[in-house]
């Protein structure tokens, strides 16, 4: 029964890694889509 | 175009908990682990996915490097012509045959060979100019995410049923971390170079760690057979379900995957249409030039 | 072929000339690879008995980070008079100039393994129990896997924003093999529990495969722009 706690575990620690992941782009996105905007106005 | 990421989003994301379903019900108990085993449908999954999208970030920093000379691409293309009709046509000696490890069929190692100019050709064709790079980057970043899962589920895995976290002669494990370094270097190496040379350095560091890959494979393969290991029990064929599972598993991670690159793939287009707009602000600012006339790609040589 | 030869060696000469000249760098390197030793000894206990078979990884690890260091002084001085490009613009071939830099990067990092051997053997009064004529082959082997990756890395370093550091991180994990190489086999020889012929045999396909490459690649490497 003790076993399953890591099987768990892997599973979670996948999806926090994909998420991590994921967020980190959601970041990069809106501080590009940011940028763009900013230069679109600029001109 | 920009209606499918959606849809394909929620394709995948019903796909991805069916093969969660499969991997926690609907495959039977392993005879000797029990439940724990079913890391492996996280685990192994991942890592054939890792290699995949290194495999392909090798291939576009090749198509990248011979690019620079026209010489040098009409050479690649007949080399991997020749690796193609060579490796296939080898597949069929008995020699040959008689040195596979037992089960692999022919086949697989012909179809295995063949993925090399496939590959080559249709990277070549769908990623022309500066998407090339784009792909460069976008593979060795996804790639990093999925090995990084790899080599931590993999300790996971190996405490509950070998009673250690890391084996030193685990030839899988130990090649997966010195690739998932030679990758990690390859993006730092991306960041700290300026944006001018970056490109051709980091295609030339794909290719020696390209180069690496096998060295690492057989220096820790003698070395564990020279030094006694940990038993690790295991092999022997696998229940067809536990099979099919696996498969289906690997083929929702394969679309999540492709996913997250087309994401990153568009990312990195953006990031670049801002770098260049800015560039091309300076100069205009600096009155160096009243109509911007530079090339936006890059320049064949 | 015969120019390449000449202009490497002619860049040769002249690279361990000014070396020669300016001795700060060598005697700084020379006090590093000693202090380096004289740490080891005090972490690792030179009279434990497993200490036999922990001394060919210990050596070859400070070999390692003296070589890193070696490698780093030596672009450096030519970043400083705008020789690289000079290099470019020369009709000379880049491969000559690759071969020198590897070829005077060898001589150093020999010199100083050569330094700091003898003080190993003091400190953990080593004698060799296998056969001890291969550790010369393990040594030039090994030095010069650590001397063609790092010359080449280093050329690739020096248009990066944390120079010295990216040498060791872009090395170091293609060195790997390399490292089980050297320090397996010099292991094997000293405890003479094992063959170390299979490490050799490693060792030099390492160093065919990665000089092959190097010289390939390093034109595009001096070119890129």
């Amino acid at each position: 029964m003790n076993a399953i706690k890591f099987l768990f575990a892997a599973y979670i620690a996948t999806w926090l890694i994909h998420g991590f992941y994921i967020g980190t782009l959601m970041r990069r996105f809106s501080r590009a889509r940011r940028q763009f905007s900013e230069l679109e106005k600029g001109k | 175009m920009k209606r499918l990421f959606p849809i394909l989003s929620i394709i995948t994301a019903v796909f991805l908990a069916y093969a969660l379903f499969r991997a926690l019900v609907v495959a039977p108990a392993d005879a000797l682990q029990g439940e724990v085993y079913r890391i492996i449908y996280y685990h192994v999954p991942s890592a054939w996915t890792a290699f995949l999208l290194f495999f392909i970030n090798f291939i576009a920093s090749i198509q990248y490097l011979v690019r620079a000379k026209a010489s040098t691409q009409n050479v690649a293309r007949w080399v991997v012509i020749a690796i193609g009709v060579i490796g296939v046509g080898a597949t069929f000696l008995p020699q040959v045959q008689q040195m596979l490890p037992t089960g692999m069929r022919p086949s697989a190692v012909a179809t295995t060979v063949l993925m090399i100019p496939a590959f080559y050709f249709l990277i070549g064709w769908l990623f022309p100019g500066e998407r090339l790079d784009v792909l460069a980057v976008t593979s060795a970043e996804v790639g990093v995410v999925f090995c990084t899962i790899v080599l931590v589920t993999g300790p996971i895995w190996a405490r509950p049923v070998w009673g250690i976290w890391w084996a030193p002669g685990d030839i899988r494990l130990t090649s997966t971390l010195v690739l998932w370094l030679i990758y990690v270097s390859y993006l730092v190496l991306r960041r700290f170079s300026s944006s001018a040379q970056t490109q051709m350095l980091a295609a030339a560091l794909a290719v020696f760690g390209a180069l690496d890959v096998p060295l690492v494979y057989f220096s820790i393969w003698f070395f564990r057979t020279q030094h006694p290991q940990p038993v690790i029990g295991g092999g022997g064929s696998m229940d067809p379900r536990m099979l099919q599972t696996l498969l289906i598993s690997w083929l929702a991670f394969l679309c999540f995957a492709f996913l997250i690159c087309w994401s990153r793939f568009r990312l990195e287009l953006l990031q670049r249409e801002v770098e260049q707009a800015h560039a091309m602000e300076s100069l205009v600012g600096a009155g160096v030039t009243a109509k911007p006339s530079m090339p936006l790609t890059r320049s064949s040589r | 072929m015969n120019s390449l030869w000449a202009v490497t060696l002619a860049t040769l000469v002249k690279d361990i000339r000014l070396e020669w000249r300016s001795k700060d760098a060598l005697n700084s390197m020379l006090f590093f690879s000693l202090l380096v030793v004289v740490i080891f000894m005090f972490s690792f206990d030179p009279l434990a008995e497993e200490s036999r078979h922990i001394v060919g990884g210990l050596v070859w690890v400070a070999f390692l980070f003296a070589a890193v260091v070696a490698l780093n002084q030596t672009w450096a001085r030519e970043l400083r008079n705008q020789v690289l490009d000079a290099y470019r613009v020369s009709p000379a071939p880049a491969n000559a100039l690759f071969l020198a830099k590897a070829l005077g990067n060898f001589i150093f990092v020999s010199v100083l393994e050569a330094l700091m051997t003898p003080l190993f053997v003091i400190f953990y009064n080593l004698h060799v129990l296998g056969p001890a004529w291969q550790l010369i082959p393990v040594g030039l082997l090994g030095t010069w896997a650590l001397v063609v990756n790092g010359t080449f890395f280093a050329a690739m370093s020096l248009r990066t924003r944390n120079r010295e550091i990216m040498l060791p991180l872009l090395l170091f994990p293609i060195s790997i093999p390399a490292v089980l190489g050297m320090v397996a086999g010099t292991t094997a020889i000293l405890t003479g529990e094992n063959s170390a012929h299979f490490y050799i045999v490693l060792l030099l396909t390492y160093d065919v495969v990665f000089t092959t490459a190097s010289l390939a690649l390093f034109g595009t490497i001096l070119h890129a722009e």
